[in-house]
């Protein structure tokens, strides 16, 4: 009985991780990504920002399968940790540079 | 998550999609009924007949006349001019941000305020699909999530269907109700699965600066007005002079503004109306193709010069447009519209039938002594409460238009409360009924109250169905044919349901022959 509880609460926790990880950290990812692509697409600055704001969706979604498919949370959060990485140091270099 | 790749995106397709199914079930039924919008604004002021001819200038000097008479101090005036379809000149004015607007239907020939009832029409619907009657932007963030969970549960649903080309082929409706359901589910969610991914993905670009202000942001630097600026498809307003101005006549802008753009005059902005610098914006109706974007041009209003028009889009910008205007489907003529019609009721039927297929896999065993867990009972209620209390809601709410005093005050609200009260005694229903009993019932109040409405509609006014049928009234005939075919179809459901209700042993016994509960069992 209370084997099986501590499973139900490992399972409930394990699912809540994955949970946050996916809407924040997806979210987060799918941010970056936006600003990155606005700041560094070679058309005029309207256009760079729409653009990229219309492919926003389609990372977060990604972002999301990725979250829920990957065998471990470690490497779950791996993934969405890199690409955050070098897409936030792109903005940072790029949103400095201008200004 | 699972051991596969395929079992963790079958359990997320099961539990995203429960989790927000009820919203989107909202949202697609309304949204649905937002293809109709015009029409059912139109069923829903019966006094004002379509099909007159309407000059479009004198409507708006009429229109001028009467906001100088009832908002002379107001910033802005705003006005949509009226067609054919509906011949209304609508006039909107706030006095100051944030203050609610009002809003008068006015003759378009005499400029006096119209008889017809006070009505939201269809315009509640279209707001409700994306604003859930919520303030702020609670709903447009809630309607949102839920948008993104849905394209999640799209994908993750296509994933998890290895067979998807033989599944669009197969039905089952005598096997296990399970196995039915399961059918139901796939044949109505791939069948129109190119639809139901762009609806959906379209929705979220349509409150895209909402959602996902970050590349804006970042490439402008938070300035977002300067961002529509450089997409030169709006034109400001001018800052005020603070000096009295009179405006010059509308007229020969309307008529300079169809040369300019050739299409023709919608909606008109005044800001600034009795200012030195007052601004005339005329927006015109799309133009031919998908995108949806309506050209502008710019006014003096003092002079009647004009200060430009808007720019031609450029690729990303009609990229945009275009995504918007399929969401919205403006520029489909109606054999393609009924099919955008017909794709967003099999987004519904595919919810739906997703939210059933949830309850009939989690059925206890026939012989086992355990009852229905109080979750479980409560999905069942909402369930109810959504698929059948929905439907219900729009009955309650097209009956209240014909059934509440013509004179009545604050008229709109009070619809717009008959559409909730059918919603939450239909809920509450399903709460105190057993689940079985209580499909029943709301099935049947359903099927009544659409029955109802062309009835209703047809003894309380005089364009009942005959004399329609008589003068050949398109929207009228369409709008009471497909109340009464909604009725027939929830009718039959009820039916339905009472003789498979009379072998339940059978059913219980096949519900658990078929596996796939197992899955989803974290």
């Amino acid at each position: 009985m209370a084997a099986n509880l501590a499973v139900t609460t490992h399972i409930r926790l394990a699912v809540t991780a994955r949970i946050a990880l996916a809407v924040f950290g997806g979210y987060g990812l799918a941010g970056l990504f936006t600003a990155a692509l606005a700041l560094a697409l070679p058309m005029g600055r309207a256009d760079a920002a729409s653009t990229a704001t219309l492919l926003s969706f389609a990372v977060y979604a990604a972002a999301v399968l990725w979250t829920f498919g990957a065998r471990r949370f470690a490497i779950a959060a791996l993934g969405l940790l890199l690409p955050a990485v070098v897409l936030g140091g792109l903005v940072w270099t790029l949103h400095g540079g201008a200004g | 998550m699972k051991a596969t790749f395929r079992q963790s995106m079958a359990w997320l397709h099961a539990w995203s999609g429960l989790v927000v199914g009820w919203v989107l079930f909202a949202v697609f039924l309304t949204g649905t009924l937002s293809y109709y919008r015009t029409e059912i604004s139109q069923w829903m002021r019966p006094e004002l007949h379509a099909g007159h001819a309407v000059d479009v200038p004198i409507a708006a000097e009429r229109a001028v006349d009467a906001l100088h008479e009832r908002a002379p101090d107001a910033r802005a005036w705003f006005m949509t001019l009226p067609t054919a379809e509906t011949p209304a000149t609508r006039i909107v004015w706030r006095t100051g941000p944030g203050a609610p607007f009002s809003v008068v239907l006015l003759d378009p020939a005499t400029g006096t305020a119209l008889t017809a009832r006070d009505t939201r029409g269809g315009d509640f619907l279209y707001r409700f699909h994306y604003e859930l009657h919520l303030p702020l932007l609670w709903g447009r963030w809630i309607v949102g999530g839920c948008a993104m969970v849905m394209l999640i549960a799209l994908l993750s649903g296509i994933v998890t269907h290895r067979r998807i080309f033989v599944d669009l082929f197969t039905f089952r409706p005598k096997k296990a109700p399970q196995r039915a359901w399961l059918d139901a589910h796939n044949v109505t969610g791939v069948l129109a699965l190119p639809f139901h991914l762009m609806i959906t993905y379209t929705g979220l670009v349509t409150l895209m600066l909402l959602y996902m202000p970050w590349g804006v942001d970042a490439a402008y630097r938070g300035d977002r007005e300067r961002y529509f600026q450089d997409r030169g498809q709006t034109i400001a307003a001018r800052p005020p002079a603070h000096a009295p101005g009179t405006l010059a006549p509308l007229g020969p802008m309307i008529r300079e503004a169809m040369r300019l753009t050739g299409s023709e005059a919608t909606f008109i902005a005044i800001h600034n109306p009795r200012d030195a610098r007052s601004t005339v914006v005329v927006t015109m109706d799309e133009p031919e193709g998908l995108a949806h974007l309506h050209p502008a041009v710019g006014f003096d209003g003092v002079t009647g010069s004009s200060l430009g028009t808007t720019m031609p889009a450029s690729a990303a910008t009609t990229v945009h447009g275009t995504l918007v205007g399929l969401h919205e489907a403006h520029f489909a003529p109606w054999p393609l519209r009924v099919l955008f019609f017909l794709s967003g009721l099999m987004g519904c039927a595919m919810v739906a039938t997703g939210l059933v297929l949830w309850t009939v896999a989690r059925l206890p065993k026939p012989n086992s002594a355990a009852r229905m867990p109080l979750g479980h009972r409560l999905v069942h209620a909402l369930n109810i409460g959504t698929v059948a209390g929905l439907p219900i809601a729009v009955a309650c709410y097209f009956l209240a238009n014909r059934l509440l005093p013509a004179e009545m005050p604050v008229r709109p609200e009070a619809e717009v409360q008959a559409f909730f009260a059918g919603w939450l005694l239909t809920v509450l229903l399903a709460l105190f009924l057993a689940p079985a009993r209580a499909w029943t019932v709301a099935l049947t109040t359903a099927a009544a109250g659409f029955l109802a409405v062309p009835i209703v509609g047809g003894v309380t006014t005089d364009r009942h169905y005959l004399a329609s049928l008589r003068e050949g009234d398109t929207v009228f005939l369409a709008f009471d044919t497909v109340s009464f075919c909604v009725a027939v179809g929830f009718g039959f459901a009820a039916y339905a349901l009472t003789s498979r209700r009379a072998a339940p042993q059978r059913l219980r016994k096949n519900a658990l022959r078929v596996g796939i509960g197992s899955r989803s069992s974290i």
